[in-house]
Parts: C-alpha cells; sequence; structure tokens
C-alpha cells in the first residue's frame, strides 16, 4: 500500500457502460499538468468500460454488481479515506465536465468542504425546461437558503470534496436516486460542513442521450421533491468542527 | 365447543416452525411471529369461547372481525419487518462490495510488484491482468 498521506488529487469518475467515452475523458484528465489521479468506478458495466478506462490510464475500482451513482461514489470516497487523497472531486464519465475547469472547482476548497462546479450560473449555455427546471429551480432555492450561499446547481456532478467532505459522505452513505446529490448536500450542510459553488460550463455529452422525456422529468419532480424532504429530517453526521485529517482512519 | 381442525392446523404450523427452527432453516427472530400466530390459534381453537369474549370485551360486535383485524395487522408487520431487514442486507452488500472491490485493486496492485520485482509506491498505470 502506498503512505497514508496523499498531496495528489483523486478525480472519481463512476461509470457505468460509459465505453464510447470513458477513455477519451480519462486521458483528457491524465494529459492535463496537474497531480491528478483518475479513478474509474466500474459500477457493473457489460460493455468494455473497465478495460478502456484501465488502457487510457485510470486505476479501475470494479464493483462487482451495479451499485448506482451514490454507491459508486461511496465506493471511490473509501478509496480515497483509506489512501489518504485529502482531496477528491467528481467527474462524470460521459466528458461533459470540461477537465480544465477541474482546478477552479478544486480551488472552491480553500474556503470550503464542498465546492460545485455549476450550470446556469451566469456562464455558459446550458438550458432545461418543463418540471425538470421547476424541480432544479426549487431545489436550488431550498439549498441555498440551508447553506447560506447561492447555489443554484445543486444536482451537479462535479464536485469537489476535502477530507471532511469525504468523512461526512461515508458517514451518511447517500444510496438512494439523487442521494448522491441533493440528499448528500443537505444532510453535509446540516452537519456543518461549508459549501460553495464555481460556475463553469458543461459541454454536450460525448456519448449517451439525455433524457428530455415529459413523464421522465415530471417523476423526475417527485422524487425529487421527496428525497429532499426526507434529507431535510434526517439525522446530522457527526463530523469533528476543526479540519481533522482524516487519513489512514478504518 | 373446540374446533378441532383449526387446533390441528394451528398444530402442524407450530409443529413445522418448530421443526424448521430445529434445522437452522429460519432464524429465530423471523419465527418467533409465527410461533405467536401458531399458539394463539391453538388457544383459539381449544376454547372458541375466547374469541367472542375478548371481542365483547374490546367492543367488536362481531368476534370473526376481530379475528380478521388481528390477522392483517399481524401480516402487515410481518411484511414490514422483512423489508426492514432486507434493506439491511443490501446495505450490508454494498458495503460488501465496496470492500471487496478496493481489495481488489490493492491485491492486483502487489502483484504487479511482485511480478516486476520492484519496490512499492512505484506509479504505474494500472493494467489488467
Amino acid at each position: 500500500m502506498r503512505n497514508l498521506e496523499n498531496n495528489r488529487v483523486l478525480v472519481i469518475m463512476p461509470a457505468w457502460n460509459e465505453a464510447d467515452c470513458v477513455g477519451a475523458t480519462v486521458a483528457e484528465v491524465l494529459r492535463l499538468d496537474e497531480p491528478y489521479d483518475v479513478l474509474v468506478v466500474n459500477d457493473g458495466s457489460t460493455d468494455g468500460t473497465p478495460q478502456l478506462a484501465a488502457a487510457a490510464g485510470a486505476t479501475v475500482l470494479n464493483l462487482p454488481f451495479n451499485l448506482g451513482v451514490g454507491g459508486a461514489m461511496r465506493a471511490g470516497f473509501k478509496y480515497a479515506q483509506r489512501l489518504g487523497y485529502r482531496q477528491v472531486i467528481q467527474v462524470d464519465a460521459d466528458g461533459q465536465h470540461d477537465p480544465r475547469n477541474i482546478r477552479e472547482v478544486l480551488n472552491g476548497l480553500e474556503s470550503a468542504d464542498i465546492s460545485i462546479g455549476a450550470r446556469f450560473a451566469d456562464r455558459g449555455d446550458y438550458t432545461v425546461k418543463g418540471p425538470r427546471k421547476w424541480a432544479m429551480k426549487l431545489l436550488a432555492g431550498v439549498l441555498t437558503k440551508l447553506a447560506k450561499t447561492p447555489l443554484t446547481d445543486v444536482t451537479s456532478g462535479f464536485r469537489a470534496g476535502n477530507t471532511r467532505a469525504i468523512a461526512q459522505y461515508l458517514d451518511h452513505y447517500p444510496a438512494e436516486y439523487l442521494g448522491d446529490t441533493i440528499d448528500s448536500l443537505v444532510v453535509a450542510i446540516r452537519s456543518g460542513l461549508k459549501v460553495t459553488q464555481v460556475p463553469v460550463e458543461m459541454r454536450p455529452r460525448q456519448g449517451g442521450t439525455p433524457s428530455h422525456h415529459p413523464i421522465k422529468a415530471a417523476v423526475y419532480l417527485g422524487r425529487s421533491f421527496f428525497a429532499l424532504a426526507f434529507a431535510l429530517t434526517r439525522k446530522r453526521s457527526n463530523v469533528a468542527l476543526p479540519l481533522p485529517l482524516m487519513a489512514g482512519k478504518n | 365447543m373446540p374446533n378441532i381442525a383449526a387446533f390441528f392446523l394451528a398444530l402442524a404450523i407450530v409443529g413445522l416452525v418448530a421443526e424448521m427452527l430445529r434445522r437452522k432453516k429460519l432464524r429465530e427472530k423471523y419465527a418467533i411471529w409465527w410461533l405467536v400466530v401458531g399458539i394463539a390459534t391453538l388457544v383459539l381453537a381449544a376454547f372458541p369461547q375466547l374469541l367472542d369474549y375478548v371481542a365483547q370485551a374490546v367492543g367488536v360486535q362481531l368476534p370473526s372481525n376481530l379475528l380478521f383485524i388481528l390477522s392483517i395487522l399481524m401480516l402487515l408487520g410481518v411484511c414490514l419487518h422483512l423489508s426492514w431487514e432486507i434493506s439491511v442486507v443490501e446495505e450490508e452488500t454494498r458495503a460488501l462490495a465496496e470492500e471487496v472491490a478496493i481489495l481488489r485493486i490493492q491485491i492486483e496492485r502487489i502483484n504487479e510488484v511482485m511480478v516486476a520485482g520492484r519496490p512499492a509506491g512505484s506509479k504505474d498505470p494500472e493494467v489488467e491482468p
């Protein structure tokens, strides 16, 4: 095993059947002149995702079956904690998140525990409409109130965390739908973690299709209400307030 | 007037649960519900007038309705208990899956190091075995 104090940054990419883009995204991150290690969490893919990711230079965490994004992220965070990474950032495997923005999002950690790369923050031209838009607006409003800092894109999967964020995430286990974003964020804020956002542009996905079906969007609205309502009543995580070095714990 | 059929049915249920427990096919925490039901049915089959008495005491006009409501509540309880248990099991499975995945990476790394004969900690892109 490696040393338990690690000054590199772990880029966690949950990937489920992302063979058509994971290789390119990993290579793009590793091409940057930055101290990044890439961990692709292979969430039970049945295509060539793990091989392509490994070929591109990523470490591949092979989950034996599909756990969903929340589960994949928890596995990634656990790995980060075991190996003593002090900063992690989640990046989508589909190439939506521009790897050149990683540094900007990480810089947000200087003043916060969680830093979110946000769409809609007066940068880029990402748009949604219908129930999905209302849901996002509502969630953003509630989370902004809760965090006492403007948050415009709480479902963004482009977020960075420090050791406190990692410890809190592992304590809370958000495995449900939207658990990796809304639920984890609400409980993190209520547990005393500081959240900030950094405006970023989103690129069109390099593979796969986004869902814009109205029924799916309505279901999304319902489920996000559900996730929010539960998150607001959940038990807080017990994370020590001064910045602890959780490295090597467990 | 004891109800012979109901009595033997209840006896069969209690016997079955006891046998499953004995063979370790059923854990005690699940069996307890069925034992309670079986024994209650046994008692009721032996002394049916007990049901009329209890129904009157709690203000249920038709004794059989009391029996139905109790059965429904009991089945609901069992269902909830099982849902709860399966959630716990699922959570444990998830944790194990994560653990296995992390251990696998570490074993692959150790293998690589042993094959290459180089000291641990050297940075190498992972190679699928």
